[in-house]
């Protein structure tokens, strides 16, 4: 991999000053842009989990005061949920990616690409402003009356924060639709997309009819804060659950939103690194479509022992369990991709095997959760933070390293440094495990969640539980370290340095500005490994 | 020198990343009925949650209800079909390329959507004036009929009329802008694809006022 | 288990040993799994690593196998959600020979009143091996009733009675949480359940009394001037009340509903929401004068009703000048005797 076909001009020197990133419509630029805006969000709401874990090594609250700590986790869902992992994958690596998949110099609407990424910010700003005047202490998921009536806290500066961030969802959803509808290379028919491109149109489905009810919801909350109507208030003829029932309907599809993108990124992992087609491409593909519309019936779930009917809860757990299914066909698909495979470990993969590994756990703990009997016991108990932890970071943020490392060379022309990637991906398996598994535990026994002080029998867990949070820390930090450092230092990429099939590999690392010198053509198949030359890589 | 940058200078208004006029005006309509898509899911969410509490109250937002002018609201249907009719004209213009045609009958529609908004503004002044309007001021004195559960129905009246006024509001932005393009030639037989979609998303206000109007004005009247 | 390590929760109710049976099962269908998946990785990934294994060998995929592996998982969560609504079935199903207790939540405690008048807070004193349904209505947000060691949670919502029951098996004192957040002292809304023997319970409650909560809802009923209107005597300008609890009840606008405890609790702070049909709307509305404690205490007397009361005691049944206000009819003529209708 000595040939190094290093471009002279890229989308990245192509343009220099200030004004040229933040006006651009160059969708590699905006992935950029996101991830700049994403990170930063990322240490805020990892501030947040630090101070928390720190209360939690002590069964009384004494580091902070109740209503101090009620706003660290009420703060710490809002980024991380809204500001973090509702755009990561899709706004980073898809903005980056989508357009070079289909062969398209980029996508169907620039400007409002860029719109979508100063409404992230707006929207970011806006909420930091009500953390930074005070604080937001409903939680992230602003139950009423309390978040309408009762909380003394910005939430409305929080919600217009929360609303103004969906618009910025919902417009990548729209752009990424109608590129993949409307912008594929002369040969791409959609049986011949990369799975990268069919998670993130199911999740841009979920993006696009989702995030607009709870941008209502939120709206609503607004005005029954401000002109204390009564919808949501019980004391005023209203009805607190509507308001969950409104808040799920998204909320639940959400989490897809955040997991689909992720498995895509697998996808791409699991192939490169096995050098053949994933196993059951089909299938595939139409579990991720099947996912985003099962995961739009199952918002009840979340409900169980709110106040809904026994015949709506027996009709939501049955739904949940259905929805269990495609992905379990999805793991089961990955891990038969392995098998007569030739398989590398570099730290993409291992990335790629954590993922399995956590959101099997984390989807398997969701067959507990779904049924009626045990949700009695474990809702609103440590048992689901546990759960929803493996597939969000156990799940998600893996992923999300994983596919950073992979296109890395692709985004910046380096790579990154093999040794300090592996490492990093070690410790964070470990601290993670020593983080979430511990909370599995602790909910069973019966500890809630938000809560501030607990009994002290559960001190021992919680000491364990946060002693992992600080290797988790350590894990995360590290590669922020060694991606600066590649940015200067690192080994130069050639365009393919992965030997990867995939139009984005038959274009310079970094790409030009329009990303292709000619417009592809596509007349193989996807994954067409036989096809290619080896690998030019060592495992 | 990309294949594309020769085709710039051929075809106007083709934007760079864009294959030629067919793909784009594809994707601009595309775009634009996906974001109806969103439209329709957010006021679908408000409208189920009135639905869901109008089954739960439903003496007191039929009273509520009764307390709107039925005359009133079918005038302002009648206008806001006629100008959705005007703009239907608006866009066939364009298709045939009648700058003039298209001017007039934008500055039609727009003064229709203006003529809506007077006339809701009017009623909402009245609900003023009746202290209709929920929040201190609010009266509602009925026998059988519990004020709060008329509140909650003004309540919901007040927030989805008031959201339906925000998206006109919007439109007739967008109806100024297309007026401003279409007076600087910029609207033509060949690149009008701005107008249609600026039409449909015009059509799709006036068809939430249509389920609007049933909606709330129209619960069990009894005459 | 450990003092200092808790692995799992104390099994003190009828419904504990049931849903850990679910939970075992699911630990073993989601631990087989688990390390299944863990090993074939671990397998395939040494078998036909790259230095041992450079080639490799496209396989498009396997019809067959794929409905295999979308069978089977299908079958077994079908099982489990089988499984997990039956127990969910007993959960929700209150027995009717339950002892009843009533309680309110409120930021940041739990208030608990016994049939016989005994109040707790934080603290609920229950019988063991008996059925005991707890309602529970919030005053003012969300709170969730939640007792580890009973397997039992229920959210408590405000201006809506809810009931949950258990049965519990073992004697002891087990912790009480609220599990949903509610506020600055969400986790310091911690009470705790006694369970104890049917005699000591029995001593408990007679060193607890204070007369019963329909004995206390029976002075309220005529300190509010309630039976001013509901009464049996020519006076009468209220429904019937005797018997109420679980009858059909027809409304004015031709819908029908069986009355319970949140009808009678809507009845009385937003009585023109619901009106009996062949009545009028006259009664007023007592919200924000009664409080969520007196509200128990009023339902459940009505609910104890079996004749609706006689304005018999001129002297006790004077409405307060409040009644008189509020409601000019009710003027008790001077030196009228009172006329008991036939029946």
């Amino acid at each position: 991999m000595n040939n190094v076909d290093q471009p002279r001009e890229h989308y990245l020197n192509a343009d220099y000053g200030i004004k040229s990133w933040l006006l651009t419509t160059d969708h590699k630029r905006i992935g950029i842009l996101y991830l700049l805006l994403i990170t930063f969000f990322f240490f805020i709401g990892g501030a947040f989990a630090t101070v928390i874990r720190l209360e939690l090594i002590t069964p009384a609250g004494d580091l902070l005061t109740s209503d101090t700590y009620n706003k660290m986790f009420t703060m710490h869902g809002i980024m991380m949920v809204f500001f973090f992992l509702i755009p990561s994958v899709p706004a980073v690596l898809g903005n980056f990616l989508v357009p070079l998949m289909v062969g398209a110099k980029d996508l169907a609407f620039p400007k409002i690409n860029l719109l979508s990424w100063y409404l992230l910010l707006i929207g970011g700003l806006i909420t930091l402003y009500s953390i930074i005047a005070g604080g937001v202490d409903t939680g992230w998921t602003f139950y009423t009356p309390f978040s309408t009536t009762f909380s003394n806290t910005h939430v409305i500066g929080a919600a217009v924060g929360i609303l103004i961030a969906g618009f910025s969802s919902i417009f990548t959803g729209l752009n990424f639709i109608v590129t993949i509808h409307r912008m594929r290379a002369p040969g791409l028919t959609w049986f011949r997309l990369p799975l990268f491109l069919w998670s993130n149109y199911a999740a841009a489905i979920i993006m696009v009819l989702g995030t607009p009810v709870v941008a209502v919801t939120l709206v609503l909350v607004a005005l029954e804060r401000v002109l204390h109507i009564g919808i949501f208030n019980p004391a005023l003829g209203g009805d607190p659950v509507l308001f969950q029932h409104m808040f799920w309907f998204y909320s639940h599809p959400a989490v897809y939103i955040m997991v689909l993108p992720a498995m895509g990124v697998v996808s791409e992992l699991i192939s490169v690194f096995s050098r053949k087609s994933v196993f059951g491409y089909k299938f595939v593909a139409f579990a991720s479509v099947a996912i985003a519309v099962f995961g739009f019936l199952v918002w009840g779930h979340h409900m169980f022992v709110a106040g809904i009917s026994v015949y709506s809860a027996l009709v939501f757990s049955l739904l949940s369990y259905l929805v269990a299914v495609p992905s379990a066909v999805k793991v089961f698909n990955w891990t038969a991709t392995l098998y007569k495979g030739s398989i590398s470990y570099r730290t993409p993969m291992l990335y790629a095997f954590g993922f399995i590994g956590l959101f099997t756990m984390g989807g398997l703990t969701g067959l507990f959760t779904a049924a009626l009997g045990i949700d009695v016991h474990i809702t609103d108990t440590y048992f689901v933070v546990a759960h929803f932890h493996y597939i969000m970071v156990g799940g998600t943020v893996m992923a999300y390293l994983g596919g950073m490392h992979y296109w890395w060379p692709k985004i910046t022309g380096r790579m990154y440094p093999e040794g300090w990637a592996r490492l990093s991906a070690l410790v964070i398996f470990l601290g993670f495990n020593l983080t979430f598994f511990p909370q599995f535990v602790l909910g069973y026994v019966g500890m809630p969640r938000r809560y501030h002080a607990y009994p002290p029998e559960f001190q021992v867990l919680n000491v364990m539980s946060s002693a992992g949070a600080s290797i988790l820390a350590v894990g995360y930090v590290l590669p922020m370290v060694y991606f600066l450092w590649s940015l200067r230092y690192g080994k130069h990429a050639g365009p393919n340095p992965w030997g990867a099939t995939g139009l984005e590999w038959q274009t310079t690392s970094p790409p030009p500005t329009h990303n292709f010198h000619e417009t592809p053509t596509v007349t193989r198949e996807p994954y067409d490994y036989e096809a290619l030359p080896e690998g030019g890589f060592d495992a | 020198m990309t294949h594309n940058e020769s085709s710039v200078l051929q075809v106007p208004n083709l934007q760079s990343h864009f294959g030629d006029m067919a793909q784009q005006k594809e994707s601009a309509s595309f775009g634009m009925w996906l974001f109806l898509v969103t439209e329709i899911m957010f006021f679908g969410g408000v409208f189920c949650a009135y639905l869901v509490a109008r089954l739960q109250h439903f003496t007191g937002f039929a009273a509520g209800s009764n307390h709107l002018d039925v005359v009133v609201g079918a005038i302002n249907t009648a206008v806001l079909l006629t100008s959705s009719f005007t703009m239907v004209m608006a866009v066939h213009s364009a298709q045939v390329g009648r700058r003039r045609s298209i001017i007039f009958f934008l500055i039609l529609t727009l003064l229709f959507g203006s003529a809506f908004l007077g006339i809701k503004g009017y009623e909402w002044h009245d609900h003023w004036e009746k202290h209709e309007v929920p929040g201190p001021a609010f009266h509602f004195d009925e026998p059988n009929i519990a004020a709060s559960n008329a509140q909650l129905f003004f309540s919901f009246y007040f927030a989805m009329t008031g959201l339906h006024a925000l998206h006109m509001v919007i439109g007739a932005g967008l109806l100024i802008w297309m007026i401003i393009k279409a007076y600087g030639g910029g609207i033509t037989a060949d690149y009008h694809s701005p107008v249609e979609n600026v039409g449909l998303y015009w059509h799709f206000v006036d068809i939430v006022w249509i389920f609007l109007f049933p909606l709330l004005y129209l619960i069990s009247r009894k005459h | 288990m450990w003092d200092n390590l808790p692995l799992f929760p104390a099994q003190a109710s009828t419904l504990a040993s049931r849903t850990d049976a679910l939970l075992f099962f699911l630990l073993a269908v989601t631990s087989f799994f688990t390390v299944l998946i863990f090993l074939m990785i671990l397998f395939f990934a040494i078998k036909y690593r790259r230095s041992r294994h450079p080639k490799a060998v496209p396989i498009e995929g396997n019809n067959a196998l794929e409905l295999i592996w979308s069978f089977i998982p299908l079958m077994i969560a079908l099982v489990i959600f089988v499984w997990g609504a039956s127990v969910y079935f007993s959960y929700a199903s209150v027995p009717k020979d339950s002892l009843q207790i009533y309680g309110v939540a409120k930021q940041w405690m739990w208030k608990f009143q016994h049939a016989d008048g005994q109040r707790e807070i934080n603290q609920l004193h229950v019988p063991v091996g008996r059925n005991v349904a707890v309602t529970l209505i919030s005053q003012d947000v969300i709170h969730s009733f939640f007792v580890p060691a009973f397997r039992v949670k229920m959210d408590v919502l405000p201006n809506r009675y809810r009931t949950t029951w258990f049965n519990a098996t073992r004697t002891g004192t087990y912790h009480l949480f609220c599990a949903e957040y509610c506020g600055t002292s969400h986790s310091g809304m911690i009470g705790e359940v006694v369970v104890m023997e049917p005699g000591d319970y029995e001593r408990w409650l007679t060193q607890n009394g204070e007369g019963s909560l329909a004995s206390s809802g029976e002075k309220l009923f005529r300190h509010y001037g309630c039976i001013s209107c509901h009464r049996a005597d020519t006076g009468q300008r209220g429904p019937d009340l005797a018997g109420l609890y679980g009858k059909q009840v027809f409304l004015s606008d031709g819908r029908s509903l069986i009355a319970d405890e949140n009808y009678i609790r809507e009845s009385i702070v937003d009585p023109k929401a619901k009106i009996v049909a062949g009545f009028q709307a006259i009664m007023p509305t007592f919200q924000g004068q009664v409080t969520e404690d007196e509200m128990t205490e009023l339902v459940a007397y009505i609910k104890s009703l079996k004749r609706m009361p006689l304005n018999v005691n001129p002297d006790a049944d004077i409405p307060s000048p409040e009644m008189r206000r509020r409601n000019p009819e009710v003027q008790p003529a001077p030196g009228e005797p009172i006329k008991v209708p036939n029946r």
